[in-house]
Formats: structure tokens, C-alpha cells, sequence
């Protein structure tokens, strides 16, 4: 059911390893790297974003209490 | 009547962020079955070719990669039409979140060709009616990212970006009729539905991974489209409730 008869033929694609390989591996890392690099956006963002939340949330209370004083 | 499934009540960023969140798991899954199956049938199984020798197992991602990359740009071109006349703020996000990899696809379909091409015709890559349209493609999705990048008010972004879909969008069906309409270097396709040319091996595993191809690059635009999400609607309650909810520096 097996193609190849030998690991080495399986890795010589009769001649053809390095395009074959070169498709192969080129493609395995985009799908490797894209998923990392979207999830460290995503990490990224989210940090971004509750900064600027507790930023806020800090200036508000402050007007708050100014608003209180007076 | 008044808890009856509605459909569009996904159309909401607050109700579709966390079903494409529970969705992704599945998906990866789903992508990564297809692709061990696939990669066992075509790489391990599937026969020589008496012409090309095992040369032509390249074709394994060389088509998947050419299809998604047309048919991702399709799936943009109808959200930029959804947007641009119904002016949903869903669609803006979700073309946005498929451009990058859209772009990886007609990346990877000219990588491949280009591999594929040195050895059976001897050049890595020549000015032919199929290759020149898939550069063209290429550059379609290059240009969307920049001009929406380039437009700091969202809105117009997606608009303008938008109407660059629905024009560049002529663009797919050349490609996919160019071998029929030109003479040209690329093979004719492999697939016809009145009688394939190929074995059923090699068939099931271009399919195959074909849906391996289709499944990774849903599951990789609802990761992107929950970021811009958040992004996007940083202003409204329910972000504000899900960054709240978010242990610091935790992902989830």
C-alpha cells in the first residue's frame, strides 16, 4: 500500500526532493508562523487595550473626585 | 416566534465573538485530520505520475493553495459588497481579517508553481496568461492591506477598501478560465467533473488537503477578526466587560 520501498526514496522524491521539499517546507512554515504571529498580536493588543481602559477609568475617577470636592 | 434562531443575530460583533472563539478548536481540528490524511494519501500512497514523475506532488499544495487564494478573495469580495450596501460593521472586519492570509495563499501558489515549473519547463517562472493573473492577485491583496492601513478613519477605510474588492474581483474568473481562454504554458485543470485525468489516490488527496487548506484558513481569519474585534469596539460594553474579565497577561 506503501508507495516507497526505502526512506531514502521516500526523501529523493525520484529526483525531485528539492522542489518537492522546497514546496513542502516553505509552506509548512508560513502555517506554522502565521498562527504564532496572529496569536502574539493578539496578546499584544489585548495588553494594549487594558491599558488604555485603566487609563480611563483613572482619569474619570479623578474628574469624579475633583467634581465631588467643588 | 420570539425565540426563534436568528441568524443575523450573529451578524453583531458582541454575539459572533465568542462563537467564532468557541468555533476555532473545532476548526484547527478539523484542518489538521484533513491534513494528515491528505498528506498520508498524496505523499505516501497516491502512485507515480507517468509523465512528471514524483515531480507532480507538488500539486498536493500547489492547487489548494491556488483555490483558497481565489476563492478567499471571493468571500472578501461579498463582504465589501455586504458593507458597501448594507453598511454592516461586520464585513470591514471580516475582510480584513482574511486579507493577510489570502495573500499567503497567492504567495504560496506562485512559491510552489514556481517550484513546480523550473523542472518540467525548465523556468521558474514565465509571462503566462495563468501566472501573470495570480501576481496580479497577489498585488490586489498587497494593495487592499496598504490603502485600508493607509486610512485612519475606519469607516472610509472599508469603504474604499471595499470598493478595490468589488473591482479587482473581475480579476478571478481570468485566472480560472485563462488555460481554457489562452494558449498557454499551465496544464489544463486537474480536476473535471465529466472525467478527471488524475488517479483516485491523487484525487482524495488534493481534495483532501484542499479542506485542510479551507478549515486552517477559517480558523486562522476568526483569530484575526476576535482581535480586530476588540479593537474595533473597544469603546462599547461588551469589550470593556471581556477585557475586564481577562486575567492579567492570560490569553483565552
Amino acid at each position: 500500500m506503501i508507495h516507497w520501498n526505502s526512506f531514502s526514496d521516500f526523501i529523493a522524491m525520484g529526483g525531485y526532493g528539492f522542489y518537492v521539499w522546497g514546496s513542502f517546507g516553505v509552506t509548512a512554515l508560513i502555517m506554522t508562523i502565521e498562527p504564532i504571529m496572529v496569536a502574539r498580536n493578539r496578546r499584544i493588543t489585548i495588553a494594549r487595550l487594558k491599558r488604555q481602559l485603566r487609563a480611563e477609568s483613572r482619569t474619570n475617577s479623578r474628574a469624579d473626585h475633583r467634581n465631588n470636592a467643588e | 416566534m420570539k425565540d426563534r434562531f436568528n441568524l443575523y443575530r450573529f451578524a453583531s460583533p458582541a454575539t459572533f465573538y465568542p462563537l467564532a472563539g468557541a468555533l476555532i478548536p473545532y476548526f484547527v481540528a478539523v484542518s489538521v485530520v484533513f491534513g494528515l490524511a491528505g498528506l498520508w494519501l498524496g505523499m505516501l500512497v497516491a502512485p507515480t505520475d507517468f509523465q512528471q514523475g514524483e515531480g507532480y506532488r507538488i500539486i498536493f499544495i500547489h492547487v489548494p493553495a491556488s483555490w483558497m487564494s481565489m476563492f478567499i478573495y471571493l468571500v472578501m469580495a461579498f463582504w465589501a459588497a455586504i458593507g458597501l450596501a448594507f453598511n454592516t460593521r461586520l464585513s470591514g472586519m471580516m475582510a480584513q481579517a482574511l486579507a493577510p492570509t489570502g495573500a499567503l495563499m497567492a504567495f504560496l501558489s506562485l512559491w510552489t508553481g514556481a517550484l513546480w515549473g523550473k523542472p518540467m519547463w525548465g523556468a521558474w517562472w514565465v509571462w503566462d496568461a495563468r501566472l501573470t493573473s495570480e501576481l496580479i492577485l497577489l498585488f490586489l491583496y498587497i494593495g487592499y492591506m496598504a490603502l485600508t492601513a493607509a486610512i485612519d478613519d475606519q469607516r472610509r477605510a472599508d469603504k474604499a477598501g471595499g470598493l478595490l474588492l468589488l473591482v479587482g474581483v473581475v480579476n478571478i474568473p481570468i485566472i480560472y478560465f485563462s488555460v481554457k481562454w489562452w494558449n498557454t504554458l499551465h496544464q489544463g485543470s486537474s480536476v473535471n467533473l465529466a472525467k478527471s485525468s488524475m488517479a483516485t489516490t491523487m484525487l482524495w488527496g488534493m481534495l483532501l488537503m484542499a479542506m485542510c487548506f479551507w478549515m486552517y484558513s477559517i480558523a486562522i481569519a476568526f483569530m484575526r477578526v476576535r482581535t480586530i474585534m476588540l479593537e474595533r469596539e473597544r469603546h462599547t460594553d461588551w469589550v470593556r466587560a471581556e477585557l475586564a474579565d481577562k486575567i492579567p497577561g492570560g490569553e483565552k
